[in-house]
């Protein structure tokens, strides 16, 4: 029961770091890409490939992750940003197919046995739960203040921007095309970090395990907590962990098909876009200046009108 | 000479894969040409009927082995599962698209991917993972002629796509509702404001659509197998084949449905990569195609307006 909560809270580390980049992506940017569980397992193969092949520290693997999947990103983003959003989505879920059919096809089994990270002649071994837990919820903590700073800078205004209005971004002289490709790298990056952590904690990748269930398990994690809030976002990671671990945590997996599971994160979507297509926690909006005390603000979040932000 | 009787077999073959994908991407054009989303479920109701027709045809066949009551079963089954998948998409667009009409593009394109989810792991649920073979209503032994062999069902997937995309050609022109809804995707307040109930036009496209994308789970179950997830991957092919035509154009559909089909068949042994890369070719070719022409081969080109 405790080992399973532990898992929990590692994997929805893991999903939060995801689901920081997707919401970089598709909360801040409004571009609706579907191929994380891509940069996800490049991330995943990358640390692979740095600590197994090469017996480089895992820690010198994160930044190779990182720029690895950023590198895809770009080179994927170039070609089909230039897509709208329809067209986006479609390009995006082809190419993450594509990069699983790659790594199915080089290799079917994946890579077994790769050494584990240490910290100081510590050694994270997959039995001690808490270590691991620390280690990844550092990271989102890190990774959720940076984003935070990015939404002030002159990157994430842009960016939101680029989201409300494209058109009228571009009149008032923003690039358009460079700053949906920089929102985009950043999101693959993030996506590549938690691919990171996910191999650091199984020590085994394998190509069956970055199927498209897992761009949809982030997109619904983005969408259940609210698109462009990233508190929100780490909220939806604990929430749809929580409902993929449900069976073995009440001991009913006889009685609950795993599928019952992913129903429920297809109904989450569509039940969130008909009734609170905003999310559970709403927007972060009024940032700059606001008077209203956090009280307020909730109140106000939760008393809007059905349907809501548009 | 032995290679290009290769090459025209990979192009039969081609033809046939392309005929199944032209009946899938008409449902998604005529979705697309009307209310402006992809219809991310498509696929999924091409897999639902698939197992309509399957369990329809098994039941009606029972342990009967005569050859023309398998031929009367199957065409039975179809007609079945067509019109299941027509309530069924009826029922959807009711359900997960019509509150998100007026809402933002990524609104229904999300809900739609919910959809998806749910109607695959659904199917996963009630049938179980593992793959069904769709027995064949007839001998299955392959004709010959010229060295091209082409097998009975392949001749029969050609015939009834034809055959569909013949009637609905002619319902789309030639019929009052079909006017309805070329004028509905041509301009959607003018129409209502004319007297056209834009709602029931909106829900006879996703039956229309369904219906067919049901005909053609059937034919591609011959190819595939029917299991829960075969239309995930037939349906983004066959998505990519609207593109190519050019979305929203029924013709555009048909002839990108059978360009992909060919493109895909001989694509691999051309460029000498393996078999298991024919799904990286047919997104390649999407991508070439948005970059150098994003409204495809018969579209209209739309700017974007403020």
């Amino acid at each position: 029961m405790i080992n399973f909560f532990m898992l929990i809270l590692i994997y929805s580390g893991v999903y939060a770091l995801m689901a920081i980049g997707q919401n970089c992506i598709t909360g801040s940017t409004g571009m609706l890409s579907l191929c994380h569980a891509g940069f996800f397992c490049i991330g995943s193969y990358a640390t692979a490939i740095v600590c197994k092949v090469f017996g480089l520290s895992f820690w010198l693997s994160l930044p190779v992750a990182a720029i690895a999947a950023g590198f895809v990103g770009f080179l994927i983003g170039v070609p089909t940003l230039r897509l709208k959003g329809d067209y986006l989505c479609i390009a995006t879920l082809g190419l993450g197919e594509i990069i699983r059919n790659i790594a199915t096809n080089i290799n079917p089994v994946g890579i077994n046995s790769i050494p584990r990270a240490s910290l100081f002649g510590y050694q994270f071994a997959s039995r001690n739960k808490m270590a691991f837990i620390f280690l990844i919820w550092a990271f989102v903590i890190i990774f959720y203040i940076l984003f935070q700073q990015l939404a002030h800078s002159r990157l994430g205004r842009a960016m939101t921007a680029i989201r409300e209005d494209e058109v009228a971004a571009q009149s008032n002289g923003i690039n358009v095309t460079k700053y949906k490709i920089s929102s985009f790298v950043l999101g693959a990056a993030i996506g590549g970090i938690a691919g990171c952590f996910q191999t650091a904690y199984t020590l085994t990748v394998s190509p069956s395990s970055y199927t498209f269930m897992v761009s949809v398990m982030v997109l619904c994690t983005v969408v259940l907590g609210g698109m462009g809030n990233a508190k929100a976002v780490i909220l939806g990671a604990f929430i749809i962990q929580f409902i993929s671990y449900f069976q073995q945590l009440t001991g009913l997996t006889n009685v609950i098909p795993p599928q019952a599971n992913q129903m429920i994160f297809g109904l989450i979507l569509v039940v969130m876009m008909i009734w609170r297509p905003q999310g559970l926690l709403g927007r972060d909006k009024y940032r700059y200046g606001d008077p209203r005390t956090w009280r307020q603000k909730i109140a106000e979040s939760f008393g809007r009108k059905k349907g809501g932000e548009r | 000479m032995v290679t290009l009787t290769l090459y025209l077999q990979y192009i039969v073959n081609g033809l046939t894969l392309g005929a199944i994908y032209s009946l899938i991407a008409l449902g998604y054009t005529m979705v697309y040409g009307i209310l402006k989303f992809i219809n991310f479920a498509h696929g999924d109701i091409l897999m639902v009927g698939a197992f309509v027709g399957l369990i329809v045809y098994e039941a009606l066949l029972g342990t009967s082995t005569s050859g023309a009551w398998m031929l009367i079963a199957f065409f039975i089954a179809m007609i079945a599962s067509m019109a299941f998948c027509a309530v069924l998409g009826m029922f959807i667009e009711r359900v997960a698209y019509k509150p998100l009409r007026n809402a933002n593009r990524l609104a229904p394109l999300l809900s739609a991917i919910g959809v998806s989810f749910i109607l695959s792991n659904g199917a996963a649920w009630m049938f179980g993972t593992q793959s069904r073979r769709f027995p064949y209503p007839f001998d299955n032994t392959p004709l010959t002629f010229l060295g091209i062999s082409i097998t009975p069902h392949q001749i029969l997937i050609l015939v009834v796509s034809v055959a569909m995309m013949l009637v609905l050609a002619f319902f789309v022109n030639k019929t009052r509702m079909g006017k309805a809804m070329r004028a509905t995707s041509l301009d959607q307040p003018t129409s209502q404001l004319m007297g056209i109930n834009v709602n029931r036009v909106i829900s006879l496209t996703f039956a229309i659509g369904s219906a067919l994308a049901a005909v053609g789970g059937i034919l591609a179950a011959f190819d595939f197998r029917v299991y829960p997830s075969m239309g995930t991957m037939t349906g983004l092919k066959a998505f990519v084949a609207a593109v190519i035509g050019g979305i929203g154009s029924i013709p555009g559909a048909m002839l990108g449905g059978i360009l992909l089909g060919i493109l895909e068949a001989v694509g691999a042994p051309l460029l000498h990569i393996p078999n298991g890369l024919r799904d990286t070719v047919a997104f390649a070719v999407l991508i070439i195609v948005l970059l150098f022409r994003p409204e495809g081969i018969l579209g209209k080109n739309e700017r974007e307006k403020v």
